[in-house]
This record gives C-alpha cells, sequence and structure tokens, in this order.
C-alpha cells in the first residue's frame, strides 16, 4: 500500500504527507515541526506540530480546537516558497477555509486535496480545478451507487419536515457535525418557519466563525434556563453524537433527521432509527469525483480514504496510474463523527 | 405503483407500529382492490414467482450506469441490498410511467419463459419510467424478499380496521393457500364463508419465554406443564377426506411428510392438530438434525424415510367435527385431544404431548432438569382456562426452555451484514483452540447490541489482515461467549461438530484468548449431549 517511489516530491510516510525537499509536512498524523493544513477537521488538522500553515479563514477554527498554537496564514492562491518548492492554496469546496495544497518543484505539480466537493454551497469558497502531474483524492463516497441531488432539493425537503413537525407541535432535531455541516444545514433553513436552537458544540463554532465576518442566521444556545416548552414546533441543531443522549430527551415530542451521505443507504438510515435521513454530504459523489480527477488532468492519481481499494482499481481501468495510500484520515464517519471526538467531549451537555 | 412505492417508504421510515398501521390503512382507502389485494400478498411473502434472474439484472444495470459488473459487485456488498443497489445506480429516469402495482406485476409475470432480449427490453423500459422509490420497490418485486418490518399481526390489523371486522377473523381470513391469481378481495376479505378453502389452517398461538421466577406465576395447579420437543411446530387439517399439513411458517408441506397421509382416512374429517412434526424412534425422540436430513429434499426415497422416521406429538385441538374450538378453554380442548386420539388409534402416527405432573414449582424445575437427557428443549407452561390464542401472545402460555450450553470462542473472521445491518460487520466466524491452532466451528450473526456491534465494527476495520470479497479475515484477539442448544457430530465441518442455534451470549473483553475453549471441551460436550 506504501506508496514511495523516489523522486516523489510527496511521499506517504509514517507521520503523514511528507515533502523532503521542503521539510514540511501535509496534514500529518504525528507531531511534526511544520505541518500545512487542508482544513480544520480532526482527522486533518492534529493537535501537537510546532507551526502549522492554513488559509486565513481556516485558521480561527485550527486555534479554536487546539488552543495556543503557532500558526500562519496564506491566502488563496498565493505562492510561498520553502526551500525552493512552490506550496500554494486552492478552495476545495468542503468546509469554509478548506484548502487543496499544490506543490510544485523544476515542473512536477502536486496536489493533496485534502477532502472536497465540486457543488458550491454558498457558504465554503468554492472548489476551483487545479492542473498537476499527481493528484491526491479522498474516495469517501467513490463508488457509483452515490448521487447527491442539488442542495437546494435537500433543503426544500428539510424545511418541508420541519414545516409539518412545527403544525404538529413537535420539535424537529436535526443532527450534521459541527463543523462545516452545521453551517451549511443552517444558511439553507427557512427561518420563517421558526426558532433555531443549536447545541454547544455547534454553537461554539458559530461563535468562531461569525467572529471572522461570516454571517450565519440567529441560533440560540440550549441551556437550562430554556423553559422546554419554548422548543416546541423549533429546530434543534446537534453533532450526530447526541441522538439518544440525555441531553437530548428534553426535547419532546420530537421527530429526528440526519444530514450525511450516508443516508443514501436504507439500511444505515434504519439503522440509526432516525424518522428522516437527508442525503447532504461535504465529500464529492461519484460523478463529481471523476469529474474533478479529468479536470485536473493528472497522469498519477493516489486515493488516500474511503474506497480506496475499489476506487483505485477502477482508476487503473480507466487507464491512469492509480495507487492507494495508506493514512489516517477517516472522512465522513458512518457510525459517529470521530473527525470530531474532541469537540463533543469539550462541549456543554446541559 | 406511486402510492405504493409512497407506502413502502413510509412503512420504512418508521419504528413505531401504531404509524405503520395508520399508513397502511390510508393505502388501503385509497387502493383499488387488485393493489389492495397484491399489497397483501407482498407484505404476507406471497410475491410473484421470480421471472428474471437477478444475475440478468445486474448485468443490465451495470450496462446502463456504465459501470463495470465487478463495480457494481463491489458496491452490491457495500449496500447489502440488490434492489436498491440496482436503483442507486441507474441513471435518472427519461420518461415517467403511470401503471399500477398491479399492472406491474402483470408485467413481471409475463416475463416467464421469454426470451432473454425481451426480459432485457422490458425491464429496462420499466426502468426508464421509474423514480427511484419505484424502481425500488420493482426491482424488490422481480428479487423478492421485502422485509420492511411489517408483521402479518400488523398487515391484519390494518386491513381488519378498514374493513371494520374483528382482527382474529381476519387473521384467519389471511391464512392458507390463497394467491392474488386464486382469489379476488372480496372473495378473500368479505365472502360469507372463508371456510370454502378447506386447507386454510388456523393462525398458530406462539409463547413466550419465561420472563421471572416461575413462582409468579401463582399457583401451580392453574396450569398444564408438557415437554417441549424439538421438531417442527405445525398443524395438520383432515377435511372432505383430505390431509393438509402447515408449517409454522405457513408453509403447506402436506408432501414432504408422507407418514401422516394415513390421517386422512384414520381421523374423521374436520379435525385440526397443533403439534409438534417430531423424528422419533423405539419410544424416543431423536436429534433435531434427523429431521433436517429430510426436509431440503426433492424426493423423498425409501431409504431417507426410514432413517429419519417421524410422528406428530399433538399438543392441542383446535378443530373438532368440523367446529372451531379455540375459544374454548385448554383443559376441554384437552380432553377432547384425548377422546379423539382414543377413539381413532393412528397406528402410532399420531403420540398424546404427555402432561408432566408436578405438585410445586420445585418440581417442574427438577423435570426442567431431566429435560436435555430427553432430548427435549424445556417445559411448556399453559394455562388450564386458556383459549387458543393469534401469534405470539403475553400471560397464559410460556416456554421455559433449559439454559443454553456456552463456550467461549475467538473471532476469526468478520463478514458485514444485509439489509438493516448493511455496512455494519456483523456476521461472525468463531474458533477454539486445538493445541495452538486456532479451529474454526462456529457461525453467528445474533445476540449482541446495535452499540456494540458499532464498537465491534470499528475494530474490524482496524484489524483486518486479510479481505477475500466481503469477508475479513482479523487479528484473533476478541473472545465471544457462545450459546447454543444442541451439539451434533458433523461429516462437513472442518471441526468434525455442529452446533444448533449458535448466538452471541456476551463479548467476554474481561477474557484473554489464551483461556478461550478448546476443541476437547466441545468434543467431550458432544459426548455428554450430541
Amino acid at each position: 500500500m506504501q506508496t514511495t517511489r523516489t523522486n516523489d516530491l510527496l511521499r506517504f510516510t509514517e507521520k503523514g504527507i511528507y515533502c523532503e525537499k521542503a521539510g514540511i509536512y501535509i496534514d500529518p498524523w504525528r507531531p511534526v515541526d511544520k505541518a500545512l493544513i487542508t482544513h480544520g477537521h480532526a482527522d486533518h488538522s492534529r493537535w501537537g506540530h510546532k507551526s502549522y500553515l492554513a488559509t486565513e479563514s481556516a485558521a480561527p477554527v485550527i486555534k479554536y480546537r487546539l488552543g495556543n498554537i503557532k500558526i500562519q496564514t496564506i491566502a488563496y492562491g498565493k505562492s510561498i516558497n520553502i526551500n525552493g518548492v512552490e506550496f500554494s492554496f486552492h478552495p476545495a469546496g468542503h468546509i469554509i477555509g478548506s484548502a487543496q495544497i499544490r506543490a510544485s518543484y523544476k515542473g512536477d505539480t502536486w496536489v493533496a486535496s485534502g477532502d472536497f466537493k465540486l457543488e458550491d454551497d454558498g457558504i465554503s469558497e468554492a472548489f476551483e480545478p487545479v492542473k498537476c502531474n499527481t493528484f491526491i483524492t479522498e474516495s469517501t463516497f467513490g463508488l457509483p451507487i452515490y448521487d447527491w441531488k442539488p442542495q437546494q432539493e435537500i433543503f426544500d425537503d428539510i424545511n418541508q419536515w420541519w414545516r409539518s413537525n412545527a403544525a404538529e407541535g413537535k420539535v424537529t432535531f436535526i443532527t450534521g457535525y459541527s463543523l462545516g455541516k452545521a453551517q451549511r444545514i443552517l444558511n439553507g433553513l427557512d427561518t420563517s418557519i421558526g426558532k433555531i436552537y443549536t447545541h454547544g458544540a455547534v454553537e461554539n463554532i458559530n461563535e468562531v466563525i461569525r467572529n471572522q465576518g461570516i454571517k450565519l442566521p440567529e441560533t440560540t444556545r440550549v441551556s437550562q434556563e430554556i423553559p422546554v416548552k419554548d422548543y416546541t414546533s423549533n429546530l434543534v441543531l446537534a453533532p450526530p453524537g447526541a441522538i439518544n443522549s440525555a441531553w437530548m430527551k428534553k426535547f419532546k415530542p420530537l421527530s429526528i433527521g440526519i444530514a450525511s451521505g450516508w443516508m443514501a443507504l436504507r439500511g444505515a438510515r434504519r439503522r440509526r432509527a432516525a424518522e428522516r435521513g437527508f442525503v447532504l454530504s461535504d465529500h464529492v459523489d461519484w460523478k463529481d469525483l471523476n469529474t474533478a480527477i479529468k479536470e485536473t488532468e493528472a497522469e498519477r492519481v493516489i486515493v488516500t480514504h474511503g474506497y480506496t481499494k475499489i476506487y483505485t482499481e477502477y482508476l487503473k481501468e480507466q487507464g491512469l496510474d492509480a495507487e492507494a495510500a495508506q493514512t489516517e484520515f477517516t472522512g465522513e464517519s458512518l457510525d459517529g463523527e470521530a473527525t470530531e471526538s474532541n469537540e463533543e467531549s469539550k462541549s456543554p451537555t446541559t | 405503483m406511486k402510492r405504493f412505492a409512497q407506502l413502502f417508504n413510509q412503512l420504512d421510515q418508521t419504528t413505531k407500529t401504531l404509524k405503520k398501521v395508520e399508513y397502511l390503512v390510508a393505502y388501503l382507502r385509497e387502493a383499488s382492490d387488485k393493489d389492495k389485494l397484491w399489497t397483501i400478498a407482498i407484505l404476507s411473502h406471497r410475491r410473484p414467482k421470480r421471472t428474471v434472474k437477478t444475475s440478468l439484472m445486474r448485468v443490465w444495470a451495470s450496462e446502463l450506469a456504465q459501470v463495470p459488473l465487478w463495480l457494481f459487485e463491489e458496491s452490491y456488498h457495500v449496500v447489502g441490498d440488490l434492489a436498491e443497489t440496482i436503483a442507486l445506480v441507474l441513471p435518472p429516469p427519461s420518461q415517467q410511467h403511470t401503471k399500477t402495482l398491479t399492472e406491474w406485476i402483470d408485467i413481471i409475470k409475463s416475463l416467464d419463459k421469454q426470451e432473454e432480449d425481451y426480459k432485457k427490453k422490458v425491464v429496462l423500459e420499466a426502468w426508464s419510467g421509474l423514480d427511484y422509490n419505484e424502481r425500488f420497490v420493482f426491482n424488490k418485486l422481480i428479487t423478492g424478499g421485502f422485509r420492511i418490518g411489517v408483521s402479518q399481526k400488523l398487515i391484519m390489523r390494518a386491513v381488519a380496521q378498514y374493513e371494520e371486522q374483528e382482527e382474529s377473523a381476519m387473521a384467519h381470513r389471511l391464512m392458507g393457500n390463497w394467491t392474488p391469481d386464486t382469489i379476488s378481495y372480496e372473495e378473500l376479505i368479505r365472502s360469507e364463508n372463508p371456510l370454502d378453502d378447506i386447507s386454510r389452517p388456523y393462525p398458530f398461538y406462539l409463547a413466550y419465554a419465561v420472563e421471572s421466577e416461575t413462582s409468579q406465576l401463582g399457583d401451580v395447579s392453574e396450569w398444564q406443564l408438557e415437554r417441549k420437543w424439538d421438531g417442527i411446530r405445525g398443524q395438520v387439517i383432515v377435511r372432505d377426506n383430505e390431509i393438509f399439513v402447515w408449517s409454522r411458517g405457513e408453509e403447506l408441506v402436506t408432501d414432504k411428510f408422507p407418514e401422516y397421509h394415513p390421517l386422512a382416512e384414520l381421523l374423521p374429517n374436520g379435525t385440526v392438530l397443533d403439534g409438534e412434526i417430531l423424528p422419533f424412534e423405539d419410544g424416543m425422540p431423536l436429534s433435531f438434525n434427523i429431521l433436517q436430513t429430510r426436509i431440503g429434499r426433492k424426493n423423498l426415497t425409501k431409504k431417507i424415510l426410514q432413517s429419519a422416521p417421524i410422528v406428530l406429538m399433538c399438543y392441542d385441538l383446535l378443530e373438532y367435527n368440523g367446529e372451531d374450538i379455540r375459544s374454548q378453554p385448554l383443559v376441554d380442548r384437552r380432553k377432547l385431544l384425548e377422546q379423539l386420539l382414543e377413539a381413532h388409534p393412528t397406528n402410532g402416527i399420531c403420540l398424546l404431548s404427555e402432561r408432566v405432573d408436578v405438585n410445586d414449582w420445585k418440581e417442574a424445575a427438577k423435570e426442567r432438569a431431566k429435560s436435555r437427557s430427553l432430548l427435549s428443549e424445556g417445559l411448556m407452561i399453559k394455562r388450564l382456562d386458556s383459549e387458543y390464542k393469534i401469534g405470539r401472545k403475553k400471560g397464559d402460555w410460556w416456554k421455559w426452555k433449559v439454559d443454553p450450553l456456552t463456550i467461549d470462542a475467538v473471532m476469526l473472521y468478520a463478514q458485514s451484514g444485509h439489509g438493516r445491518r448493511a455496512n455494519l460487520f456483523t456476521d461472525y466466524t468463531f474458533a477454539v483452540w486445538d493445541g495452538d491452532q486456532l479451529v474454526p466451528f462456529t457461525k453467528a450473526y445474533s445476540g449482541l447490541t446495535d452499540k456494540e456491534f458499532n464498537q465491534i465494527t470499528a475494530w474490524v476495520r482496524k484489524n483486518t489482515k486479510e479481505k477475500f470479497g466481503p469477508v475479513r479475515s482479523v487479528n484473533p484477539e476478541l473472545v465471544f461467549e457462545i450459546a447454543f442448544e444442541g451439539i451434533n457430530e458433523s461429516k462437513r465441518h472442518k471441526s468434525g461438530i455442529s452446533l444448533r442455534f449458535p448466538r452471541m451470549l456476551r463479548w467476554r473483553k474481561d477474557k484473554p484468548v489464551k483461556e478461550a475453549n478448546t476443541l476437547a471441551d466441545l468434543k467431550k460436550m458432544l459426548d455428554l449431549y450430541g
């Protein structure tokens, strides 16, 4: 599995994606001196590096999550030269501030894309294809069974569901992970239906994001001071881990919905015992994954997480030089959110 | 079809039975009689005959989706449901069909014995005009297996509510041998005399396991105790000089048990017996394994019949002299049963399930403890004044099984489940020690909570040694306590044994792998209980 060719600009090591020439790592999973970070999710942006480099809009959340770290920022599209290797960050469309990191040396160009999606979600900086020789990609939803609908259709479904719950006097309880999905859902909600309440983990991130000048609909943090009846007919936005927690119990009667790419599968929907599954993902679906790879014009593709083995086989059949690499990225996890376990344990559980 | 697909979706999205009944009733109000009948049929596992091979559907779907077949198969492994996988990969529809459920079923039925090209044309044409939900349902109609958590009881309740009739009467009407081809909705549900179909069985009354101390059940003298036998629960019907044998799974199995055929003459018309189809010889029951050797066979040769002799161990009498006596108390039904068998000797085909008479629950416990040596599963405890109810009901009938045998075993392989459990590793292969080797001896896939399955799934992903299609070999680190009801010698298994009803009792997080049981331990059990 491990990808090692002697002249590779970027190599997969035990600590992360390594550029020996520049002495930096991209999204390393073990502590290193210099880390270039694609985005703030916990499997890409880890604790313990001596210095961090991320986009200007990704940095506030990374700082908030990792505490006292040494972090520098860079604007999208701007180049930085490290030991002769030219690096630049380009929008990945995954969440606010997410980037594909381009590395170029003597005409050999690599792009490490982190997590990405092509659909412009109206809140993250929209994906831009970057031409390269080698493209490092995720494949979280890299099977032909995943085919996303335009997000407006999903938002219409969510609002419709909220409306009918409100009419029945029920609390609408919807989950999405707290960095990215939560803000995307917020942006799509029809605030004329009712009030939006948030779990602490979500609201903490909202505050960080509002402080960097991004406007989000008005939300109220769930707290013990709020009388339980105030939630009636309104909406509660929470991370997936809150489902069936003691915290959830106060909202009743309620209808539970989950927003996740995994909701495309009936088995996953039924297992979570949610009344509604909304197929909404911040990762590319099958079509867009293939489109993205085509547009890079890369002749070589390295698949880091998701259905790596299967998708690599497929790319090989398409005539590309493809291989799977072992990493510790998790993408969007199906059962609980590995990507933000820290967040949830930190959150107030009142 | 749109409405039926909507119903399917509604039923699928809720776990609340009240809601399900509500959706079903709403559907029945809107659907035509023909669609109603097919809906009832499908939800009670009477789907149309399969006319298209699933292997062909896989090929067509992957062609249409422009996906290589191997990739389609990999996707199927992930989804765990063929009908769903096909619906997911197909390109969006190019037109809109408006046919009804019955019309689509007629089309599917008309494909029988047609050329492959013709079948393909029809199926592709169908796919091109159905949306995601309709495609899924259409594929399910062809591939079968509508598992959507709707029990027979729920359908019956919904139909009864819609028709404003008694549930028990409706349950009886929905039993038996009918298909939408042989009967109309009007005839099935509303005809004056539902007994027109002489083969129609009564719904089985099933017992729950004893929940607490038996002393909680009150005075033992109010109860009838019997042995619980390990065969196939069955209903034998003699009407109009004909005999019908039904299994508990509502399958007509008359042909599989020719030994019972003389009963058509030996017993009076209008007799329905509830009993156990039990392998039996020389006054003793035989192991269930013996019965298994003949269940799947198409041709029952003399040799097989000889090596697997059966009797009908009679528990109860449901119809006597053509009269439904299910509402009479057990004690009276029992008297009639005894009289009947006495007045009509059956040359040993029918045996009376004997009462186990005890003075108190302590004695009952002693009797229960004898079960394994009698090849019995435990005791049945039935209230003397109980009527014969429908389905699984608490209160009057209890089963008090012997404690299962258990063994601690090591997980060697894991495989993901299907349907609700797709994407979760839920099916495991277990091994015991033979020297320093681990010998696989059983599979098990139930007994753990969803939470435990989630944890183990995450563990399997991290501890996979090799992948073989959907199966993964894992590091031998996890120990489980496996419970089972019986143990038998088996030439088909490497370990030389086979277990009956193996399941996981608990995850032994406390137990080191080295301390799991050995093959010698299993062999000892085989000697004792095999």
